[in-house]
């Protein structure tokens, strides 16, 4: 008899303890990431995971949150099968109650269908093909980041404003390389530019030198490509091969470190033109890059991990509000007007869209991408071709 | 079209060539010894690839800053790893499966290939990104109208066909190759003359591996690019070649390997010109069914086997 004094005593510790816990533990909500963690453009996958990780790590420190949250990393590899897998593995875990989804067009224009089957709020942080938000009108799917529209409008506009006149076009087949190829075609147009010649190469081509030597027979100043890191470090280094002197013109989809590490100095003097500003302009850069610095990750944020990290930030903002609840953060979501975020205001339309009026041109200069306005070629110094 | 334009074309075919009529040779190597067809021979070239660029940031490591030394040891340890793979598959996976239907054979190579291709993905260092790849060569160009000649494109071009001739030579002119056609003609009369069945199988294999090795070099010189997958269409695009020149025939496989890039380059460079909905994208589909057409045309390749003059 005597032994049960102490089993009590310990018993009714151990609830005590449990209680006590449970107290003041917090609820834990899931929200997912979804984008490219392995291939050739996981350099942007991998930073824009370390971004949304740190949004989910700050908010976690924040005494006043009313949730503990949980990111779920997903692989779309950047491919439309992988990413219906993710989207469908995300989506139909119930535990998961919104998304922060894909850098590569072709992964997110693949996966909104599912999003939108599933219900699934999703905030898109880097693809930039439009129809991902005007296709279709669906309710689950926002974007941070702007379109390919806007960007092809100020490059078309930037060029022909530099004097250039002739152009070839080499885009990638996918729907991201088709979009480029529509949008820049159109307002180089308007803005009086020439295409002598366009070439559609699948995103895995390795060999671009009949293309090229088709390409400089048509004498063009500039090479506009309208694909992603991978090959557009193939085409620059095949376009030496063939002594084509041309100016390099990129899209969003080359602005990346790996693009620079790939070609060393030939990188000198391409161009890209990306959503948003670097995130020295950024109103919330300093402090963003000064947190993601405190985090030690082992790769840097890239280009668009500000959107990634802007896009967690919303979607835990709208989930503190109205709670874990997929209906609710969807109608919340479509609600954000006007919304202070690292990378600006946030306001989206009635299709999703963020209304994102700032684009920066980037050249890179002696081994790193510089915005074109502090550039020594904008100050004259440099020449482009 | 100007001079300096075609020449341009003509060198690009060239190169491309003699990469794939490398690969080609491979295969028309195993075939024409043992009659299988070894699907991993592309993979393979994608490890030879890697192997040399591993090699490379070793030498970087120890500090040997000669760009000929560092060409010089990549090369010879890809070539060895690979020639030594070549005949350890031979030795554990093809010969085991000598009575075995040949479908078996295919079956195990195919599946050892993508095996290969994931090893490189997952435990080469961040491997499912492409890679860079030194240049190692001169990069000294001349521009001849508008053709552009570059010292590293010839360099390569007569590398490969060294390779391709060195190969040929060891087939026709010595004991080995000797050896080789032998198993090749009649395995059982061979081995009753006694010549030692085993080890020209291996020899053969750790030959065309390290062809393929030395191929997967130079194509990385010449793009200044790896990455895991170039040997699935490498190896496609060689085993094409191999079989539209006449499987098991040395020459058939060159012939075929530039056959292949001339394809390409015509496809490239037509297709937009005729049809300008079609993007130069489908230069494979056009190059794949002109395979196609040809092969009903003629079934056994450009230059029939016959047994007598088997590899």
């Amino acid at each position: 008899m005597h032994n049960c004094v102490p089993r009590v005593f310990w018993a009714a510790a151990l609830a005590a303890a449990l209680a006590l816990d449970a107290g003041a533990a917090k609820q834990t909500v899931k929200i997912a990431y979804i984008g490219p963690l392995t291939g050739g453009v996981s350099a942007n996958g991998i930073g824009g995971r370390n971004s949304a990780d740190l949004a989910v790590r700050l908010r976690n420190a924040d005494p006043k949150a009313k949730y503990r949250y949980e990111l779920v990393s997903l692989d779309d590899e950047c491919k439309p099968n992988i990413a219906v897998q993710a989207a469908t593995k995300a989506a139909s875990d119930n535990s998961i109650i919104a998304g922060v989804t894909h850098y590569c067009s072709v992964a997110a224009i693949a996966a909104v269908d599912t999003y939108h089957k599933f219900g699934f709020p999703a905030v898109v942080w880097g693809a930039v093909l439009p129809d991902i938000t005007y296709r279709n009108n669906y309710a689950e799917v926002h974007r941070v980041n702007g379109t390919m529209i806007n960007q092809n409008d100020v490059a078309a506009k930037f060029m022909t404003g530099l004097k250039y006149k002739r152009w070839v076009i080499i885009h990638d087949t996918t729907d991201y390389g088709k979009g480029h190829d529509k949008y820049f075609t159109e307002y180089l147009t308007k803005y009086g530019g020439q295409v002598l010649g366009r070439f559609g190469v699948t995103a895995d081509q390795q060999d671009f030198t009949a293309e090229l030597t088709k390409a400089k027979e048509l004498k063009p100043e500039v090479i506009y490509f309208g694909g992603l890191t991978p090959i557009g470090v193939r085409i620059r280094s095949q376009m030496e091969r063939l002594g084509i002197d041309a100016v390099f013109e990129g899209t969003s989809g080359i602005k990346s470190d790996s693009y620079i590490d790939g070609l060393g100095k030939l990188a000198e003097g391409s161009l890209s033109f990306i959503e948003g500003a670097p995130w020295e302009k950024l109103p919330g850069g300093l402090y963003f890059i000064g947190k993601y610095a405190q985090q030690k990750y082992d790769q840097g944020p890239e280009a668009y991990g500000p959107f990634a990290f802007t896009a967690a930030g919303l979607i835990m903002d709208v989930i503190e509000q109205v709670g874990p609840n997929r209906r609710k953060v969807i109608e919340e979501l479509r609600k954000t007007r006007d919304k202070d975020s690292i990378v600006g205001k946030i306001s989206f339309d009635d299709h999703g869209q963020n209304v994102v009026p700032l684009i920066t041109k980037y050249v890179v200069q002696d081994g790193k991408w510089v915005v074109w306005e502090d550039s020594e070629y904008a100050s004259g110094r440099r020449k482009l071709k | 079209m100007d001079v300096g334009l075609f020449g341009q074309y003509v060198a690009n075919g060239l190169m491309l060539g003699v990469i794939y009529a490398m690969v080609a040779v491979g295969f028309t190597l195993f075939f024409g010894v043992l009659d299988v067809i070894k699907f991993s021979h592309g993979d393979v070239l994608t490890a030879g690839a890697f192997a040399g660029l591993a090699t490379y940031g070793g030498l970087q490591a120890l500090g040997f800053a000669s760009p000929a030394v560092q060409l010089l040891i990549i090369l010879l340890v890809a070539v060895a790893a690979m020639a030594f793979l070549g005949a350890l598959i031979a030795k554990y996976l093809v010969l085991p499966l000598r009575t075995a239907p040949p479908l078996n054979t295919l079956l195990l190579t195919l599946m050892l290939g993508a095996a290969l291709r994931e090893c490189v993905r997952l435990f080469y260092p961040q491997g499912a990104n492409p890679k860079p790849f030194p240049r190692l060569l001169p990069q000294d160009a001349v521009a001849l109208g508008s053709f552009t000649l570059r010292l590293d494109n010839v360099l390569l071009l007569l590398g490969g066909l060294a390779a391709i001739a060195a190969v040929h030579f060891v087939i026709t002119r010595t004991k080995l190759g000797l050896a080789i056609r032998a198993v090749a003609q009649d395995a059982e009369t061979a081995r009753i003359m006694g010549i030692d069945f085993e080890r020209v199988v291996l020899l053969t294999f750790a030959l065309g591996s390290g062809l393929a090795a030395l191929a997967g070099i130079m194509n990385g010189l010449y793009y200044s690019e790896i990455n895991f997958s170039i040997g699935l269409l490498l190896g496609v695009i060689g085993f094409s070649a191999a079989v539209v020149g006449g499987l098991g025939n040395i020459y058939g496989a060159i012939l075929g390997g530039f056959l292949f890039a001339g394809l390409q380059t015509v496809g490239a460079v037509l297709l937009p010109a005729l049809l300008p909905q079609v993007p130069s994208a489908y230069k494979d589909v056009f190059a794949f069914a002109a395979v196609i057409a040809f092969m009903a045309w003629r079934p056994t390749g450009l230059i029939a086997e016959r047994t007598a003059e088997r590899v």
